[in-house]
């Protein structure tokens, strides 16, 4: 039988492997964050004519008092505006001064804008809407699973992957918001918390096969029951991850720009979440249940 | 009838209602005094529209009373009602925050300047109104001439039944009000004009000292002073039996407009409507094909209980969007994205099962007998997955509800009614379908349509 539990380490150090750039992305980077968060005001605005040059809109926006503002291409006939938050009506002037400029119609396709208090207070209650989940599925794992032994450690396990998601999550985040110019925003933390959701879903459907076969094979070993129930779970982990794939997929492929940036954290978060779970999640119960920690830092192999 | 057939009914009707629901150009459901519009809802970033967070200008500290945000939600209420935006939204977000959402609004200035817009306030001419009179009409609502878009009273239409009075100048006119006391203690309110403002009061009350003038907020009497002096500098004030909180209250009316609450707006989204369209029939597509994949997936890889699976997810689909089109939810872009999702969710509960039977089938069980063991066997784990996937909807929703990002709120509703669905069409629905299929034909001696 395949056995995953016994190349648990090599497992752990893939998963290291995969957020340690993102970690290291996020202390030099940092995590870019939108308007929802920080305040400001972002401008979406359709060319009927070829684009301007962003030197040259920058410019219009410097005269508005905004020199800070950050100009991005998106598409062909897009540009994308940021800037701190605009007094109301300014964009209406700001786009009669790019039309009478460039000489061209433009529609403003999207305009944001949101006061600094309030990104800040968003932002808060956001790491708080984070921490308040994993307390409720922590609670929630101990008391489904009260009649096994150390209900708690499967809280606590699931918690773990769960938190290898939302870091790969935010690294790759802060990766692609350096190269790609992607800011977190609103939709971003409905993302992570969707993948927080599917994480902890998926290591509770192992976890339910250790529970199941811990009852019915008293005699096995923890270990191999653990790779048992996961290997039984396998073929599951697999299907439901391909469906849910597949349409995510359609909505990368076909869903339009505008959530093109939700759907691929969605894709990636998810694909996290059922690695964790199987690779991560169970296979720290069976280290937990050895206490395989004091023999860490020994030269010789326990 | 069968145990295992007995739920075959309620699906059936279930199924019944909600085609019925989801038909198109639907009518509304009027029964009696129950009236019902069914529509599909959709939200702005699919229609195009505004959107605007107000949030209460006051300092942090200062405690808000609910009464004063319900007030201050009903009147922008009827503000954006007289816009013509049909499924406007004007809804409290926690305790200081007002979410207005005005669907294919085209003229966002417009929209927000009418949401934002102080009460109108007007300085009305009681022209030969006694001191009497005039204290009858306090506080009671009277028409003028000022021209709005909702009432167009003229006037040569006046009469003794029903007077039109005539609007001196408006609250545009003024520029800054405050409350001093006078010398002998008596708190009055003071006010300044714009420049255009004092020329046509300066002439007013140069014509009419003596007469009765009316403040009047939103069309009722708030405040019938004399004039005493002609106000020729611009600057006037109103005395009269104010305590300093009478003043004051005054003063902020004549400020802020009849709001009990002052608002600024701290967040507005504006979205065009051809990025709305372009964005609904994109995610449409994406919903059909993506659906589509995962019934091909099924049916290979499951066979014959793919096969049912898939009915099941048909099933699911058609049910959701009836409770969407219920409710109504409003349909937002993350929330197709979230719907779509769900079907993974839906389809997770059968995989789940079907793994299980599949295993009883290897260890040489009847398919009968699989399938019962198999629905028992996945059952806890479909319960703990589920219940833990509503326990981070509900946080989503209690953060989405307290800022008005109704986006999230509507992502997480649609997670949850996902999740509740599909517990019933993958778990139930799923199960009558196969014994009824079973008890029919005898597929019990084909194990290879079971893909084993």
């Amino acid at each position: 039988m395949l056995n995953i539990v016994k190349h648990r380490y090599l497992y752990f150090l893939i998963s290291l492997i995969a957020i340690l750039p993102g970690i290291a992305a996020v202390l030099v980077w940092g995590l870019p964050t939108g308007i929802d968060f920080t305040g400001g005001s972002l401008l979406e605005i359709k060319f009927e004519s070829a684009l301007p040059s962003s030197e040259k809109v920058h410019e219009i926006l410097t005269e508005f008092g905004f020199p800070d503002a950050k100009v991005q291409t998106a598409g062909d006939d897009k540009l994308i505006i940021r800037t701190k938050a605009m007094s109301e009506g300014a964009e209406v002037l700001i786009l009669a001064e790019i039309e009478s400029r460039f000489n061209t119609d433009v529609v403003l396709d999207k305009f944001e804008s949101v006061g600094p208090s309030i990104g800040k207070e968003v932002a808060q209650r956001a790491a708080g809407a984070v921490g308040l989940a994993a307390l409720g599925i922590l609670a929630y794992i101990t008391y489904a699973f009260r009649g096994v032994n150390h209900a708690f450690r499967y809280g606590v396990a699931a918690i773990i992957a769960m938190l290898h998601d939302v870091i790969l999550v935010l690294g790759i985040e802060s990766i692609l918001g350096h190269y790609l110019g992607w800011e977190a925003d609103a939709l971003f933390l409905t993302a992570l918390l969707t993948v927080i959701g599917f994480s902890v879903h998926d290591s509770i459907v192992v976890f339910d096969r250790i529970r199941e076969n811990e009852r019915l094979h008293r005699q096995l070993d923890y270990e191999t029951l653990v790779n048992h129930s996961i290997v039984q779970t396998l073929d599951r982990s697999i299907n439901t991850q391909l469906t849910v794939m597949l349409t995510l997929l359609a909505l990368v492929l076909f869903g339009g720009s505008t959530i093109r940036h939700f759907v691929v954290i969605l894709l990636i978060g998810v694909f996290s979440g059922t690695y964790s779970s199987i690779f991560n999640a169970a296979p720290i119960l069976v280290v937990w249940e050895n206490k395989e920690w004091r023999s860490w830092f020994k030269r010789t192999p326990a | 009838m069968k145990s295992n057939q007995r739920w075959i009914i309620p699906i059936l009707i279930l199924l019944a209602i909600s085609i019925y629901i989801n038909l198109p150009n639907h009518p509304g459901i009027h029964i009696g005094d129950f009236h019902k519009e069914i529509e599909t809802h959709l939200g702005l970033d699919l229609v195009g529209g505004v959107q605007a967070l107000l949030e209460a200008d006051l300092p942090e500290d200062v405690v808000i009373s609910q009464e004063n945000m319900q007030t201050a939600r009903g009147i922008i209420e009827d503000r954006v009602n007289g816009l013509g935006v049909s499924e406007a939204v004007v809804q409290i977000a926690g305790d200081r925050r007002i979410l207005v959402e005005l669907p294919g609004e085209q003229d966002p200035e417009q929209a927000l300047a009418t949401v934002k817009e102080t009460a109108l306030l007007e300085f009305v001419d009681f022209g030969d109104l006694s001191v009497q009179e005039a204290s009858l009409l306090y506080n009671a609502k009277i028409q003028t001439d000022y021209q709005t878009s909702t009432d167009n009273a003229d006037l040569s239409t006046s009469s003794p039944d029903n007077p039109v009075f005539h609007t001196v100048i408006t609250g545009a006119s003024i520029k800054q009000v405050g409350v001093t006391t006078d010398g002998i203690g008596n708190p009055r309110v003071i006010f300044e004009l714009t420049p255009e403002g004092s020329i046509i009061f300066s002439e007013f009350t140069s014509a009419n000292i003596g007469s009765m003038l009316a403040i009047v907020l939103d069309k009722e009497v708030i405040s019938t002073p004399r004039i005493d002096d002609a106000i020729t500098g611009g600057q006037g004030s109103i005395s009269g039996n104010f305590t300093i909180d009478s003043a004051n209250e005054l003063a902020i009316q004549l400020r802020y407009g009849s709001l009990p609450v002052p608002l600024k707006v701290v967040q507005t989204q504006t979205i065009g409507p051809t990025l709305g369209e372009d964005s609904l029939n994109r995610s449409l597509v994406a919903g059909i094909i993506g659906m589509a994949v995962v019934m091909v997936f099924m049916a290979l890889y499951y066979r014959l209980p793919g096969l049912i699976a898939d009915l099941a997810l048909l099933m699911y689909a058609l049910i959701t969007f009836a409770i969407y089109r219920w409710i109504p939810i409003t349909l937002t872009l993350p929330g197709i994205a979230g719907f779509i999702l769900t079907f993974g969710v839906a389809v997770d509960a059968n995989v789940l099962i079907f793994e299980r039977m599949k295993e009883e089938l290897r260890k040489g069980r009847t398919i009968q007998q699989a399938i019962s063991l198999g629905w028992e066997r996945a059952w806890p784990s479909i319960r703990d997955s589920n219940l833990s996937t509503l326990i981070t909807s509900a946080i989503l929703f209690w953060f989405g509800s307290s800022f008005g990002a109704s986006i999230v709120k509507g992502f997480s509703l649609t997670l949850a009614i996902g999740v509740l669905v599909s517990l019933f069409t993958a778990v139930t629905a799923t199960r009558t379908f196969l014994h009824l299929m079973l008890d029919n034909i005898k597929a019990a001696d084909r194990p290879e349509w079971f893909g084993v």
